[in-house]
């Protein structure tokens, strides 16, 4: 937001930068979560674009043929292309494979860490705005629930319900929206106590809108930063599910039913079924928390300089 | 018909250490376009006095009795629903930091539109229009691109122009200023009272100021009250109390404004501490505190009425010997 030169009287007290300038230059500040933002930017866009950059399609059988099964990297396919980290059991390609699975992977963790954090931090916002005993009944069962482990809780919930993207994303948002709703409400009562809330009551706003404009908006900084990190653990979560066979069908491989597929081989020697896909994972999951890292440290106020 | 009427009202707060009466047994009118000073130290209740007239005394605290009349209609114990219409519209608030009352991640116009559209079916770019004439109004340079920024961009002063833009957009007819000066500039605060008072005057609204500071009021009030622990103790024109106060604590509070003394001479200072309010002295609470006191103040003292116009909490005032 710049201001016109024509402002000259009174304009000073206008700032020099912006508040997201001087959040960006804060942020790339540590080179290493500039590499890491480039990283998952780089893993995103290989994600988005996996149709038209791999040779295969892993999801399609028709193009998937079992002589192709378990060759190593570097090894040329029947259908003619190098598979440069080789192939797993049923003769799918790894880099196309790859690519898909984090297709998978990233939009469960990032579906599941939006819903999650829509309907946890409405939960925190109503509980810390009402007080009282909505609030004591509200933050009871978020201990309750937080006093579980999220995998075992998952777990359960996956066991129930039975396989599939949307069960696992059920599975993760009721796994996780506590973290959310604790952290909204902590940031919340602060907020309310604030005077602007006194004075947006004195305006004569409805409640609504006192909470979902006023309070919310001033509590998205430690939102973003558990946004972040919730995203990174919701896709290592997912991963885990599926590593452990309740999670995704083999039809439609994620990162974590790649490892499992690849884990009975590791023994006798093929160890990229496996490897890559965990590599991959790794570098995901330790990218965004990286990236939820450097948040946490630009956006927390007894930090700021 | 005056605007305001406030008979006999207390407001308590039952905390787990006892109940203040933060409020215990306010009167006062107010009519149409008059400005009243509340005048006190901090705990006095100046601020609980105009929150309850707002309805929004939270819990712990509770109006006990007593009755607020806006315009003859009683507000104490009316509906959320009607004290809500009121608010921001009939009804506003002008607080005391400017720093702190405008939300930091809103527009100024995100909050003046919305300020309007609470209460009014307005079209957004008529609501736009009318804020910007509003900031006009309170001195504001080139109030279109101000409109545009962002609270952490103005000055102090700027913002608490605005919040007085604000409180007067819906053009109501009573305003309760707390202490909006107190956290400015000696030359901005002059600023901000003449701004608040145009405003007024154009607009026919009454305003009560709530203020420590007797300097403030004396070019601003019609009328002053002085509240002490709870109590309105001496209220009257402006020039007759500041003239001629009859309290102690009127007198004490006079003299212990640093212009009216010498240099380097000691300031006058009201002896001993603002009481505590859970455990308020029998009979006239300023009684431990006051040169005149005797055996009389150990009762409560009733409100009399030593002048025209002028009302007073005292057994020993000044400007009437005491007896030895």
């Amino acid at each position: 937001m710049s201001v016109p030169a024509d402002s000259a009287p009174g304009a000073p007290e206008i700032g020099v930068e912006t508040p997201f300038q001087r959040f960006r230059a804060e942020f790339f500040e540590s080179w290493i979560a500039a590499f890491a933002l480039g990283l998952l930017g780089l893993i995103v866009v290989l994600a988005l674009l996996a149709p038209w950059i791999t040779p295969q399609n892993p999801y399609d059988l028709g193009q998937v043929d079992v002589l192709d099964g378990k060759l190593p990297p570097g090894s040329r396919a029947y259908t003619g292309y190098t598979m440069w980290l080789g192939s797993d059991g049923a003769g799918r390609d790894l880099y196309s494979a790859i690519l898909y699975g984090l297709r998978i992977s990233i939009s469960v963790g990032v579906a599941s860490g939006v819903i999650a954090l829509v309907i946890g931090s409405t939960i925190g916002l109503i509980a810390a705005y009402a007080g009282g005993r909505v609030e004591t009944v509200v933050m009871r069962l978020v201990d309750l629930q937080l006093s579980f482990p999220a995998a075992l809780i998952a777990l359960m919930l996956v066991a129930v319900m039975g396989r599939g993207i949307d069960k696992i994303i059920i599975a993760l948002v009721a796994a996780q929206w506590a973290y959310y709703a604790r952290t909204v409400r902590a940031s919340a009562l602060v907020e309310s106590a604030k005077e602007y809330v006194e004075a947006a009551r004195c305006l004569g706003l409805g409640h609504a809108r006192i909470v979902f404009r006023h309070i919310l908006p001033n509590c998205m900084a430690p939102l973003i930063v558990v946004g972040t990190v919730q995203t990174a653990h919701a896709i290592a979560l997912e991963a885990t599910l599926s590593f452990l066979g309740v999670g995704l069908r083999q039809t439609e491989p994620s990162l974590g039913v790649l490892i499992a597929n690849g884990f009975e081989y590791m023994m006798s020697g093929r160890y990229w079924i496996s490897f890559f896909p965990g590599i991959a994972l790794l570098l995901t999951i330790v990218s965004i928390n990286l990236v939820g890292d450097q948040l946490r440290d630009v956006l927390n106020p007894r930090l700021k300089k | 018909m005056s605007v305001l009427e406030v008979a006999g009202l207390r407001t308590h707060f039952f905390t787990r250490a006892g109940v203040v009466k933060a409020v215990d047994g306010v009167d006062f009118t107010l009519q149409r376009g008059e400005v009243m000073g509340l005048v006190g130290e901090s705990g006095s209740g100046k601020t609980v006095t105009g929150f309850s007239i707002l309805g929004l005394v939270d819990p712990p605290g509770r109006i006990v009795g007593g009755s607020i009349r806006y315009r003859g209609e009683e507000l104490v114990g009316a509906p959320d629903e009607r004290l809500r219409e009121l608010r921001g519209n009939r009804i506003a608030m002008i607080f005391q930091d400017p720093m702190m009352t405008l939300n930091p991640v809103l527009r100024i116009d995100t909050q003046m539109v919305e300020a309007i559209q609470a209460h009014e079916r307005v079209p957004k770019k008529a609501a736009w229009e009318r804020a910007r004439d509003g900031l006009g109004q309170v001195g504001i340079p080139s109030p279109e691109e101000r409109l545009r920024a962002y609270p952490h961009q103005l000055s102090g002063g700027m913002r608490q122009r605005v919040t007085i833009a604000i409180a007067f957009l819906n053009a109501p007819e009573l305003i309760i200023a707390d202490e909006p000066t107190t956290a400015l500039d000696v030359t901005i605060q002059a600023q901000i009272i003449y701004q608040a008072q145009k405003v007024c005057r154009e607009r026919g609204a009454a305003m009560i100021w709530i203020t420590h500071d007797l300097a403030v009021v004396a070019g601003l009030a019609d009328r002053i009250c002085v509240m002490y622990a709870g109590r309105i103790v001496e209220a009257g024109p402006t020039d007759d109390v500041i003239d001629r106060p009859l309290h102690p604590y009127t007198v004490g509070l006079l003299g212990s404004v640093p212009s009216a003394n010498k240099r380097g001479q000691r300031l006058n200072q009201i002896p001993g501490m603002t009481p505590n309010m859970l455990a308020l002295p029998k009979g006239c609470a300023f009684r431990e505190r006051c040169a005149r006191a005797g055996d009389a103040c150990l009762a409560e003292p009733g409100i009399t009425e030593p002048a025209a116009g002028r009302a007073l909490r005292c057994f020993h005032p000044h400007g009437i010997e005491v007896p030895a």
